[in-house]
């Protein structure tokens, strides 16, 4: 048991300062799956494509800070094609967002290798955003922190201050009442692809972040993602409230740090890294089920009360 | 105000369940006046709404509001020109966001969305005193979500935003069918002084004759996909429903029994 003790301080630090890393791509994927209504898979290419255009910008003695703002710009387009696909084309958005997923693992060899390709691409002896944070004296896991909480309060104002606006209240809208939407003369093709727009941006920025953070950057980073951001994004709304906006994006953040304590208590626990995908799909289910759970043991604690 | 030019529209055209729903629709509607439209199901009265208000390309024909003429703009650029009340409370308005916003989005309608923020302190005010008109006590539920609201409060909100800004044509398709009677009546007696008070043009849709003997100055029934029968002025006055049954041989169920 003390084992499991040992050195657990910095373990929990740098699960803390991990999700605030994710927590940016929390709340991408909170603005399709809660704000659109929409599951969108291409997450998974663009958290990579992230990663891979700020890595490769990086290594080719980019600024950090400026490469970090094109991988954003990527995210951007990456969320623009899903958008395309589906509002144009009417493709069904899952597909859309599929299609964009397959098509961006090609374009992330490409990113990180040129026509050779390249699965992944080490960051260990360049410069990244965290530098300034490292400069002041700050270890590793506390200068991914800071940078992670300014990041992720900047992005969380923008957030909520842009679905307050008039475009905002319109995508809101799309995503409730498409019919309605319409009738109220809101584009709802154009809502729907801003959003994707957004939140693949989101997502990209919160990979290069990720990517600067471990100093490495590798193909299969996405895989899996979108159940890690479902997962977060359920566990804190479920422990923490959706009350307002602004509770949600505030649990959903917490969500975002607190999945990633929990991965890394089991794993300090002894869980095998092979069963982390299996873990992760089962906690999803698990909170994914709640209401049908609750609502089921109600009932029965009803009737076993003695009603009818 | 509203001028439909022979339009046609065939559903699931060369499939099985082909349906030709309009059937060379001409219409003509004057500024102010109030149509109600009866029919059989099947008729066509909502689907001559819809290609009003451009939830599908009609096929052929051609539809002008106050001389534009809009048979090619999508539904959301129509939208502009339009109020529109749905059969269906939920329908109309945004479950999930406050009875404020609704307002706030319907008050935009035709305008265009900046990043301006989304609702002002003077325009509050304002839905407060129209909410208070409704005399169903929402002016004091500003904030509250829409999807917390009944089937009637719902509809009565959708038709204050339908009206708030004023529309050039207000749709009113079949407003208040799935209302019990009493709540029915009292939003059908909210729409006909909203529709006096501003003035309106307006097309109702209903399956019930009295309603539509009782409310507007014009009648018209439609049967196949085409306008049969157009009773306006003092014959509209005098209307019975016993006339109407007697005339037109309606031997449709549901109308009689709405009766």
């Amino acid at each position: 048991m003390s084992s499991f003790f040992n050195g657990l301080g910095p373990i929990i630090l740098g699960a803390i300062s991990l999700g605030l890393l994710w927590a940016v791509m929390v709340m991408g994927v909170y603005l399709t799956y809660r704000i659109l209504d929409v599951a969108d898979l291409s997450v998974e290419g663009t958290i990579t494509l992230g990663a891979a255009v700020a890595a490769r910008l990086i290594t080719e003695g980019v600024n950090p800070w400026a490469a970090t703002l094109a991988a954003l710009v990527a995210g951007l387009l990456g969320g623009g094609i899903t958008g395309i696909l589906h509002t144009v084309l009417k493709i069904p958005a899952l597909l859309s967002g599929i299609l964009t997923m397959l098509a961006m693992w090609s374009i992330n060899l490409r990113v990180m290798g040129g026509s050779a390709g390249r699965s992944n691409i080490p960051l260990l002896k360049t410069e990244s955003v965290f530098d300034p944070f490292r400069n002041l004296g700050l270890s590793k896991n506390m200068s991914a922190l800071v940078l992670g909480l300014l990041v992720v309060l900047v992005v969380g104002v923008l957030i909520y201050w842009f679905f307050g606006t008039e475009i905002g209240s319109a995508i809101r809208a799309t995503g409730t009442n498409q019919q309605m939407a319409r009738a109220q003369g809101i584009n709802t093709g154009v809502m729907i692809t801003l959003g994707l727009v957004i939140s693949n941006g989101l997502v990209a920025l919160s990979g290069a972040l990720i990517a600067q953070s471990q100093s490495f950057t590798d193909i299969q980073m996405g895989v899996g993602s979108i159940v890690i951001g479902l997962a977060s994004l359920i566990i804190g709304e479920v422990i923490f409230g959706t009350k307002s906006f602004k509770r949600s994006l505030i649990s959903i953040t917490l969500g975002a740090v607190l999945y990633r304590i929990i991965i890394a208590l089991v794993l300090k626990a002894g869980m095998n890294t092979n069963d982390l995908k299996l873990f992760t799909a089962i906690t999803v289910a698990i909170f994914l089920a709640m209401p049908e759970i609750r609502t089921r043991v109600d009932r029965f604690r009803s009737r076993s009360k003695g009603g009818v | 105000m509203l001028t439909i030019t022979n339009i046609h529209k065939t559903f699931n055209k060369g499939t099985i369940n082909e349906k030709k729903a309009l059937n060379g629709v001409d219409l003509h509607l004057d500024e102010g006046d109030f149509v109600t439209i009866i029919g059989g199901n099947g008729a066509g009265k909502s689907t001559t709404l819809n290609a009003v208000a451009g939830v599908f390309p009609v096929d052929s024909g051609k539809i002008e509001i106050d001389g534009v003429d809009v048979t090619n703009l999508p539904e959301y650029k129509r939208a502009a020109y339009l109020g529109r009340v749905f059969q269906d409370p939920m329908m109309g308005t945004a479950a999930n966001m406050g009875i404020e916003e609704n307002l706030a989005l319907a008050l935009r309608r035709g305008e265009r969305r900046t990043l301006r923020w989304g609702i002002t302190g003077p325009e509050r005010e304002n839905y407060r005193h129209l909410l208070e008109q409704l005399g169903l006590g929402l002016e004091d539920r500003l904030t509250s979500k829409v999807g917390l609201l009944s089937g009637g409060q719902r509809q009565a909100l959708t038709l204050l935003m339908a009206t708030v800004k004023k529309p050039k044509l207000l749709l009113l398709d079949e407003h208040t069918a799935a209302l019990d009677p009493k709540t029915a009546a009292k939003v059908l007696e909210l729409t006909d002084k909203i529709i006096a008070r501003d003035h309106l043009t307006a097309l109702m849709v209903t399956h019930n004759m009295r309603h539509a003997i009782e409310y507007g100055n014009r009648l018209i029934m439609m049967h196949d996909g085409k306008v049969v029968v157009d009773i306006r002025g003092e014959e509209k006055k005098h209307l019975q429903v016993r006339d109407l049954l007697e005339k037109f041989n309606i031997d449709n169920d549901r109308m009689l029994l709405s009766e």
